[in-house]
């Protein structure tokens, strides 16, 4: 009587263990699943760890020299001790200027007027103007906010200088362009356009060519007369049209909702756009000819996510990461997309602007699809 | 220049090898199969019938061995062998979320024909589908599957079909509706290797092979086949077969005894042997015996047998 109980109890701890130790190998044997569970973290880590910095420095910087003075050197090598400013271009003229900050090359640019370093030793108290790309809010927010600190003390040390206590040697003008009020949701909008993109793009394609494989479609398939190229753009166009759906949706929210500009030509973003939805397309069909099945293939999506939000300038500046982050950030889609799109919506750029970010995205699309293209098994060897 | 004797042959192979890991799956394989025929591709589960055929179509390439099919090089020419054989896999391969239409469709496009929503609509009629043309695949029972297999599968008008068990688990008269369709299309010189486990199947053949672990053990017409096996084969009846069975089975001289219905079949290799076997059971009353043609059936699980051992002697 004793008995029946405690063997009952024990069988269901039994039955429990051989759950336990059967969801166990298959973890094991699950190498996909496994390397997620080690690589995300570490990767979260990582990245939030050592590439983010919401206080960016080193900031790329152009100069326009009106001209050469040791107050304007002074004020320059002040600029540099706080660490924000690296001088990346020394401009010529303003046009010049302009055009580096309309295509993102550089976050800020500082103008040194002619006459400066007299105005300042007659007590004139001329104007420095410093031009800042706001449209990221963030990158730009804490070099400005340096600035003040350099007046005092850019001219110590340097002779001739009025002995006026009180009033100030000079004034730094700022403008900040392309988002003058910080508003960060015209900095999320067109951001978000590129991040909701990616993810929905590379989930429609990762499962296509496994969902063959799984539902054992692709026997037949294969079996016909029907090369991969094909099979590849078949699988992808419709959803380009999908993502351009999408985009429209994004956008008209982002306009009517959230009141973002779109400074540029609409026709340039909409070609950016679908070039961009290919260049995802293609990122999602790679996996899906490298995954065995659909749950690998969503996997390999949101392993390819992750960098994507963190490291394409998307949520953190990508000035201030430092030089490998930024080099994998290059190699995304997205960071460029961001990019181009930002310039389109809120700076007005024109495609001669964003030449470089276009070609960018063309070339990823290129490279990824020829890596398909050939990964694709022909044959069920 | 392709001489006469080319175009008469749809299948030619020589040596062909197969290994997946460490496992070989297909050893040296060669067979020929002349154009119009109606080739039976019989073996074990497992024996490679599904592998030599998928190496037939340029799904799977080939670790040695060279052939031709359709007169195209299996190596490097599959692109073409694609476009003239129709492949229908053992599993449902169409799309299950696709309408019967619709898939249609799909492989008329794909073959580039001329107009696909017609040669759809034409084939849902010649497969008697006409009125359901719009079920999803998944709707389908076995049966209409594997219609609409083969319907997909003709509608190019391949020059070879290659059938991987087209009938199994579909119902009888499904299956001899199958075969008639099979007939008809050969008579109109459509070559047909379909590889199957029913021997009601294999006697339909015009020509047959048997593997078992990789290797063609035998081919040729159901006559040859079965003359060619040296098994000589008594019938025999009585109360308690069952009993009767175990006791023949461990009688040395008798290779292999099958129960067919109430009567038994006794089969042995060497004849003599054979003899001295059964003379002790000749003599009781209660039995009757009667010499037999050993059935096609008899001769494949022989065959199976005997590879069977050879293949556990030639592993350390």
């Amino acid at each position: 009587m004793m008995n029946a109980p405690l063997r009952r109890r024990a069988s269901a701890f039994s039955r429990f263990a051989a759950m336990f130790v059967k969801e166990f190998i298959q973890l094991k044997r699950d190498r996909v699943t496994f390397a997620t569970m080690i690589i995300v973290p570490l990767m979260q880590l990582l990245l939030f760890g050592f590439a983010i910095n919401t206080n960016p420095r080193h900031l790329p910087t152009a100069i326009l020299l009106q001209e050469d003075s040791d107050i304007g050197r002074a004020i320059i090598g002040a600029l540099k001790n706080t660490s924000y400013f690296d001088i990346t271009r020394i401009a010529s003229t303003r046009a010049e200027f302009d055009g580096w900050i309309k295509s993102g090359d550089i976050l800020f640019g500082i103008e040194i007027p002619a006459n400066f370093a007299r105005a300042v030793r007659r007590g004139d108290n001329p104007s420095l103007l410093v031009v800042a790309d706001a449209s990221d809010p963030v990158a730009a927010g804490t070099a400005l906010g340096s600035l003040d600190g350099i007046i005092g003390t850019a001219l110590r040390g340097l002779h001739g200088l009025p002995d006026n206590s009180g009033a100030q040697p000079f004034t730094i003008v700022q403008q900040r362009r392309y988002n003058p009020a910080a508003v960060t949701s015209l900095n999320i909008v067109p951001g978000l356009l590129g991040t909701i993109l990616t993810m929905t793009m590379l989930i429609f394609t990762s499962l296509s060519v496994t969902r063959e494989l799984e539902r054992g479609t692709m026997e037949s398939l294969l079996s016909m007369p029907i090369d991969p190229l094909q099979i590849m753009l078949g699988k992808i166009t419709p959803y380009i049209v999908v993502g351009f759906v999408q985009a429209a949706i994004i956008l008209l929210a982002g306009v009517t909702i959230f009141a973002v500009p779109i400074d540029g030509s609409l026709a340039l973003l909409i070609g950016v756009t679908i070039l961009f939805v290919t260049a995802t397309l293609s990122v999602g069909y790679t996996f899906s000819t490298i995954a065995r099945n659909q749950l690998q293939a969503i996997q390999m999506s949101m392993m390819f996510f992750l960098p994507n939000i963190l490291l394409s300038g998307f949520m953190f500046p990508f000035a201030g990461m430092p030089g490998w982050a930024q080099v994998i950030g290059q190699m995304l889609p997205l960071t460029h997309y961001l990019r181009t799109v930002r310039g389109i919506m809120l700076k007005g750029a024109s495609a001669s602007d964003l030449t470089t970010e276009i070609i960018w995205v063309a070339v990823l699309t290129v490279v990824v699809m020829s890596i398909a293209v050939t990964r694709f098994r022909r044959t069920l060897d | 220049m392709e001489s006469q004797n080319d175009r008469e042959i749809a299948i030619r192979v020589e040596g062909l090898t197969k290994s997946f890991g460490d496992k070989v799956v297909v050893r040296n394989l060669s067979m020929t199969v002349k154009r119009g025929q109606i080739y039976g591709f019989l073996g074990p589960n497992g024996s490679g019938k599904t592998t030599t055929i998928r190496m037939l179509c340029g799904l799977l390439t080939p670790d040695s061995g060279q052939g031709t099919c359709l007169g195209y090089d299996i190596l490097t020419e599959a692109d073409r062998i694609k476009e003239r054989v129709g492949y229908m896999t053992q599993r449902f391969s169409l799309y299950q979320d696709l309408s019967i239409r619709e898939n249609l469709e799909f492989v008329a496009r794909i073959y580039g024909l001329e107009n696909p929503t017609q040669a759809a609509r034409d084939a849902i009629e010649r497969l008697g589908l006409k009125g359901r043309e719009n079920q999803l695949a998944s709707d389908l029972s076995g049966g209409w599957k594997q219609r609409l297999s083969l319907g997909a599968c003709i509608l190019p008008s391949p020059d070879l079909l290659l059938l991987d068990e087209p009938t199994a688990g579909v119902d009888p008269k499904a299956r001899r509706d199958f075969w008639n369709e099979i007939h008809a299309l050969a008579a109109e010189g459509l070559t047909v290797l379909v590889s199957t486990h029913y021997m009601d199947e294999a006697e339909r053949c015009h020509e047959i092979a048997y593997l078992a672990y990789g290797e063609l053990l035998t081919h040729g017409t159901v006559a040859e086949v079965i003359g060619r096996s040296g098994l000589e084969t008594w019938t025999v009846t009585g109360p308690e077969p069952h009993d009767l069975a175990l006791e023949l089975e461990s009688t040395p001289g008798v290779d292999m005894v099958a129960p067919f219905g109430t009567s038994l079949h006794v089969s042995g290799r060497d004849h003599p042997a054979l003899d001295q076997a059964l003379k002790g059971f000749k003599a009781r009353k209660d039995l009757t015996w009667e010499r037999s043609e050993p059935s096609l059936e008899d001769v494949f699980i022989d065959l199976m047998q005997r590879s069977r051992d050879n293949f556990v002697e030639a592993k350390p």
